[in-house]
């Protein structure tokens, strides 16, 4: 086996999506990388697993039984451990593009954006009206509201932050979203479909915040134009799972002379003068005979995610998720194979949003005649985290196979990382799409690196050599 | 993905294909420099490991009705570590599995990746075994440490095409993606598309490298197409 490196620029620790981005565009960069993770596969958190090893990671079977054999090939399956889904035009589609990872992985559209309006099993489901024209014949309000909802979002498609003129005279750095939504007279429950499913906040937070009617604004702008990117939804979604996106950036990574290691573990980080210098390390596959390859090297800056360094990070909040097996399409839903359905919190007494994902054999992440739907929210403190699932469950009808644990803690860096050169990840959070954690890539890189990361022109500028 | 052509017939009756081919073996043991052959007809003695090149393409024509294009991966040397990414071997309709002629530890290690592809790969996958660096037993015939009868044998025995090459003289190596070609299932793909084809040009497909036409549909002035 070759021999390691004395020496790495950057040490990057779990392949996670955050780290794999940062590692490619690191590579690209010409940084020497040396990309590890302790697991035996790509991913971490963010891999795609097929069905065996999900039941054997839940354990929800009677041991001596193998429930996956009446689902197919255990192999037909991957299914996501964390529910997200890519916005059309949100900044990882950007990332992907610009990196050129798009040679690696194919998308397709998910077919539907719905939002549930009341409560229980009378409750109406509809498409998440998506412009004025939509909001015209959406269910979800009545004649008069239709036409405020009208007013509003053609405004929003017309707003323009250097323009003035467009700002129907408000100063939306110093406005809360109330006023704006008082200027147009919106009533309370088109402001929750607005904040939560097109707007995409979790809480009501936003709405009394000064000065976030121009994020909410953003917000709204980055979901219609997404949607209008396709036409079906605002969202997109990689062929054979989420788990694809680690794998293209890691590559990425590779071919630009990034090191990989999996089933590599880190027995001591080194540190000089308080500063990260380097880490001794044993490479070792599972039921593998001995000790392992053990090795040592320099580097000068580690990234990694939350669990190689639990000491520098605390819990935020706590992730309830159920990933659920179905045989058929979700009510009310117009038999989408795909689907995003926002339950906002105020709909059914919740401080959080519950959101449900589902993704189908469309994808190639099951066999035909399957879905795949997940469950999660935020859960909340003194709430029976059994319960706080239900009016998302109650969504789905039959279900074949439910899958879900403890509430899985979320984890944010205790510092910058400036100061040891430590830079720690944030966990991915109840957020269905990948914004929050491409702001964490852009934050991290500029904490490790001092500049802004820019990936327009990566692919052309460092002089990947492709033939045509 | 935008680069991918359609998939299908030709005007005239003509027959087009797509392919994905994977390249596997030890390190230095020419795959690199085999691709570099095939696509650009070219050959460099001092070539370092693998970087920034780990994806081509290139067509042939394997007769005057049917072109075969091949889309190139490299391993990228994540294979060094063991550590491949099963997005390597996803879709791959073919492989070439190269070892060193004058290095038999070589030949060993070929051996344990086509059992990793008949282990993770798609089931009908055709995979060629390549001896390479033929030139330097022409000159030295003493610097053979795999006899040809040998590779060949096993090759055989694990249905493989075989081809001793040379990257740096080009003996063998169109033969070598040639007969690749020739074993592939041209008609199934020009109906289908084995490969799939770009997602962009099937049903909920869509092409993210088409977002300068289409992606400020609602940007700027004009806004909501109400
Ligand atoms: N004489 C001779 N040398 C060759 C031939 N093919 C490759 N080489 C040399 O062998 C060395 C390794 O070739 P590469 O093509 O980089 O090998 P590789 O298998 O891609 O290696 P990795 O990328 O490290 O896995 C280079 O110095 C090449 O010039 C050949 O057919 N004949
Ligand atoms: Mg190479």
């Amino acid at each position: 086996m070759e021999e390691i490196a004395s020496e790495y620029d950057v040490v990057v620790l779990g392949t996670g999506l955050t780290e794999c981005i940062l590692s490619g565009v690191m590579s690209v960069r010409g940084k020497k990388v040396l990309h590890m993770d302790r697991n035996d596969h790509y991913g971490g958190e963010a891999a795609s697993v097929n069905l065996e090893t999900l039941f054997k990671q839940y354990g929800n079977y009677q041991a001596g039984t193998e429930p996956w054999k009446k689902y197919g090939r255990p192999n037909d399956w991957n299914i996501d451990l964390v529910p997200k889904l890519l916005m059309a035009n949100g900044d990882l589609t950007n990332i992907l593009v610009s990196t050129d990872v798009t040679r690696y992985i194919e998308f397709k559209q998910i077919a539907g954006s719905y939002v549930q309006q009341g409560n229980g099993p009378r409750a109406t489901v509809a498409k998440v009206p998506s412009d004025a024209g939509e909001a015209l014949r959406s269910p979800l309000m009545g004649l008069f509201e239709k036409r405020r909802a009208r007013n509003f979002l053609t405004w929003v498609g017309n707003f323009d932050e250097n323009n003035p003129s467009t700002h129907n005279g408000m100063n939306l750095s110093q406005t809360t979203m109330k006023q704006v939504y008082d200027k147009y007279g919106l009533e309370a429950t088109t402001r929750d479909f607005i904040g939560h499913s097109m707007a995409l906040y979790p809480t009501d937070e936003h709405i009394n915040q000064k000065g976030m009617a121009k994020d909410c604004i953003d917000r709204i702008r980055l979901y219609v134009n997404s949607m209008a990117r396709y036409g079906k939804s605002p969202y997109i979604y990689p062929l054979y799972g989420l788990g694809e996106l680690p794998q293209g950036f890691a590559r990425l990574s590779a071919i630009y002379g990034g090191t990989y290691m999996l089933n590599a573990t880190v027995d001591e980080v080194k540190y000089e003068g308080g500063k990260v210098s380097g880490i001794k390390a044993t490479m070792k596959e599972r039921g593998e005979e001995g000790e392992g390859m053990k090795f040592e090297t320099k580097c000068k800056k580690i990234l990694a995610d939350p669990s190689y360094f639990p000491d520098k990070a605390r819990v935020v909040g706590h992730l309830v998720k159920a990933i659920c097996i179905l045989n058929h399409p979700i009510d009310k839903t117009d038999n989408a194979d795909s689907l995003q359905l926002i339950i906002p919190q105020s709909q059914v007494g919740r401080r959080h949003d519950i959101y449900v994902a589902m993704v189908s054999s469309t994808h190639n992440v099951c066999p035909k005649g399957y879905y795949i739907a997940i469950v999660s929210t935020i859960s909340e403190s003194g709430a029976n985290h059994h319960l706080e699932l239900q009016p998302g469950l109650d969504r789905l009808g039959k279900i074949e196979e439910q899958f879900m644990g403890p509430p899985i803690p979320i984890y944010e860096p205790l510092e910058s990382g400036v100061n040891d050169q430590v830079f720690i990840s944030r966990s991915y959070d109840a957020s269905s799409h990948f914004e929050t954690m491409t702001d964490d890539v852009r934050d991290i890189y500029r904490r490790a690196e001092g500049e802004e990361l820019k990936v327009e022109g990566l692919k052309d500028g460092a002089g990947l050599q492709y033939e045509e | 993905m935008a680069t991918r052509p359609q998939q299908g017939g030709r005007p005239g009756g003509a027959r087009f294909a797509q392919f994905k081919l994977v390249l596997l073996g030890e390190s230095a043991v020419g795959k690199s420099s085999l691709v570099l052959r095939f696509v650009k007809d070219q050959f460099d003695d001092y070539r370092e490991s693998t970087i920034g090149a780990a994806f081509l393409t290139q067509t042939i024509a394997l007769d005057d009705q049917t072109t075969v294009k091949f889309e190139i991966w490299d391993t990228a040397g994540q294979e060094r570590y063991k550590s491949l990414a099963p997005m390597y071997y996803r879709n791959a309709n073919c492989a070439v599995v190269v070892y060193d002629i004058t290095q038999a530890a070589s030949l060993d290690k070929a051996k344990s990746w086509v059992k990793e592809l008949q282990r993770q790969a798609n089931d009908n996958i055709v995979i060629a075994l390549a001896g390479n660096k033929l030139d330097l037993v022409t000159e030295q015939p003493d610097k053979r440490a795999v006899p040809t009868a040998d590779a060949e044998a096993y090759a055989k025995e694990a249905n493989l095409l075989f081809f001793e090459t040379s990257a740096k003289t080009a003996e063998n190596v169109k033969e070598l993606f040639a007969s690749i070609a020739k074993k592939l299932p041209i008609e199934q793909a020009t109906q289908r598309g084995v490969r799939g084809g770009p997602a962009g040009g099937r049903p909920g497909g869509v092409d993210l490298g088409a977002r300068a036409e289409s992606g400020t549909a609602a940007g700027g002035a004009g806004g909501c197409q109400c």
